[in-house]
């Protein structure tokens, strides 16, 4: 499946050199991706239905904040995308496809075959905040952050209990750490603000990281 | 001074985590007692024993006479006055607070003034445990994970009347067994399901919310985070009971919300959708596919 490119901003995704992004082709393509738009509020894109897929890159935003919504009937051929990754460190190998209600699923079937053609794995997930990864591991990263505060256990034996004890390739305390504190405090800052429970606020540790950064 | 353990007994032997720990203790080479109130259990369990052995010196990671000589370090009994002689006793009996009070409580009077009591309890308070038994200061918690006989972490963590004797000789106990002990406190679930529990709570949650599927949940976490298991699996594995029954033991201590069981997992243990042990939970395991709650 062809597709072309269009840039508006540094792409958490596709870093420079990746080879996505040499891959695309003009503007002729069926399928239109959106890079670095995410953040910007507005349109970050230009609809055009006359395209299979417009796919839009989207980081701790809803693709509704770029799209509209309409009480739940929203969807088209626009989806959004987001490649997970911990910090700076590479991008990995999952994106996590939005899509809306009413979603065309030509539309989904298209942007999947952009991304798995590129090697990579696609999941569909709903317009939810933190889509699947970052609802699922930012709780975990504050009850770790918490416990380590409350003296449960030190930083080095909790990530390694992870490791031994569930396989994990890193432990809670090192992955959050290396994906900076700051940004564990802008996502669950952004979570909490979705969901309002408890397990969303930020950790004291984040709250510091960010407070430390504005001064 | 610690003093030296060289006979070791393990109560509930005949159960998944008992067995487990028996071949832990005696392929370490200390003298094992398995005890267990079942005597059906018990031959169940030195069955199982003999097999892993017997696959152990087939893949060559044991000879044929270092595993006779570890079976022969291995004794079975349902009489708790047989453990008289045991320097340490490690109980994996159920998950029940008075169960492991009592058992305690009835070693106490058995065994030797100097014998450390240590508890592979998920769930409950180490201290709570002890409380009562008359050796409360020689009682401390050490959790080893499942499967014990291939698994080495344990979370060793002391209850808040545990002689600091006490913990450095079971610690160097874990050591010498050839485990890798990590220090917690004697909080629930320590470090391993204080994570776990909640984290699979918020999945079953995410799946009732409609985010997306089991099998995309699954697949995203492996692909993003490289578990060799994705969430719903291990669910499904370890039984949808199970996880009601941690959830149960842990909400109304901690008052998380995050540990009081999901509405989608109460209705699924109802409905009998406990996992592979049913052969329906988040997947079918006729045919493999997936059901999404
Ligand atoms: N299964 C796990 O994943 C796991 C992991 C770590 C810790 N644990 C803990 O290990 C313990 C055992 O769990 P399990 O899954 O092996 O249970 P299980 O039901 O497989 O085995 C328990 C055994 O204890 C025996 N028993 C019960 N009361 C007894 C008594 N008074 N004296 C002697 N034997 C008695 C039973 O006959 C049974 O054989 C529990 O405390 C559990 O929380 C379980």
């Amino acid at each position: 499946m062809k597709y072309s490119i269009t840039r508006s901003g540094v792409s958490r995704s596709f870093p420079e050199g990746d080879a996505f992004l040499s891959a695309a082709s003009d503007d002729s393509a069926d399928v239109i991706v959106y890079l670095g738009a995410n953040g910007l509020s507005g349109p970050a894109y230009h609809p055009d239905n006359a395209k299979a897929a417009i796919v839009v890159e989207l980081d701790i935003e809803c693709l509704g904040v770029h799209t509209g919504e309409q009480s739940g009937e929203e969807g088209s051929n626009v989806v959004g995308f987001a490649r997970y990754r911990n910090g700076e460190d590479a991008p990995s190998g999952l994106v996590e496809l939005v899509r809306q209600p009413n979603a065309e699923e030509s539309a989904i079937f298209a942007a999947r075959q952009v991304f798995e053609e590129a090697g990579l794995e696609v999941v569909v997930c709903a317009d939810q905040a933190g889509r699947i990864i970052d609802r699922l591991v930012r709780p975990k990263y504050n009850a770790a952050l918490r416990f380590l505060d409350e003296g449960l256990a030190s930083a080095k034996d909790m990530d390694m209990t992870c490791r031994l004890g569930l396989g994990y390739r890193d432990g809670p305390i090192e992955r959050v750490e290396r994906g900076d504190l700051a940004r564990h405090f802008k996502i669950t800052q952004a979570l909490f603000e979705t969901y309002g429970t408890p397990g969303y606020a930020p950790a004291r540790r984040a709250i510091v990281a960010k407070q430390r950064k504005e001064d | 001074m610690t003093n030296e353990i060289r006979r070791v007994g393990v109560c509930g032997a005949g159960g998944t985590m008992g067995a487990g720990i028996a071949i832990v203790v005696a392929r370490a080479g200390f003298e094992t007692v398995s005890h267990d109130l079942s005597q059906d259990a018990l031959d169940a369990a030195k069955k199982q024993i003999s097999g892993f052995f017997g696959k152990s010196v087939e893949r060559g990671k044991m000879n044929g006479t270092a595993r006779d000589a570890t079976l022969g370090r291995m004794q079975a009994t349902t009489s708790l006055d047989a453990l008289a002689g045991c320097d340490l006793i490690i109980e994996a009996v159920f998950e029940d607070l008075r169960i492991k009070q009592d058992l305690f409580r009835d070693l106490d009077s058995v065994c030797a003034e100097h014998t450390i009591f240590a508890s592979n309890t998920s769930t409950l308070s180490i201290t709570e445990i002890a409380s009562g038994c008359g050796r409360e200061d020689r009682v401390v918690g050490m959790h080893f994970c499942l499967p014990a006989q291939l698994m080495k972490l344990i979370e060793m963590s002391p209850g808040m009347n545990t002689s600091q004797q006490t913990f450095r000789s079971a610690w160097a106990f874990v050591d010498q067994a050839g485990q890798t002990p990590v220090k917690t406190q004697d909080k629930p679930g320590f470090i391993l399901n204080a994570l776990l529990v909640p984290f699979n709570n918020d999945v079953i949650r995410a799946v009732e919310a409609g985010v997306a599927s089991p099998a995309d949940i699954d697949k995203a976490i492996k692909a993003a985070l490289g578990y060799k298991m994705g969430p719903c699996e291990l669910l499904d594995l370890v039984g949808l009971d199970t996880q009601m029954r941690l959830c149960e033991a842990f909400y109304p201590v901690t008052l998380d919300v995050r540990s009081s069981a999901p509405p989608l997992l109460r209705r699924m243990v109802a409905a009998g959708h406990l996992g592979r042990k049913s052969g329906r939970g988040f997947y079918s395991y006729d045919g493999n596919t997936m059901f999404g709650g």
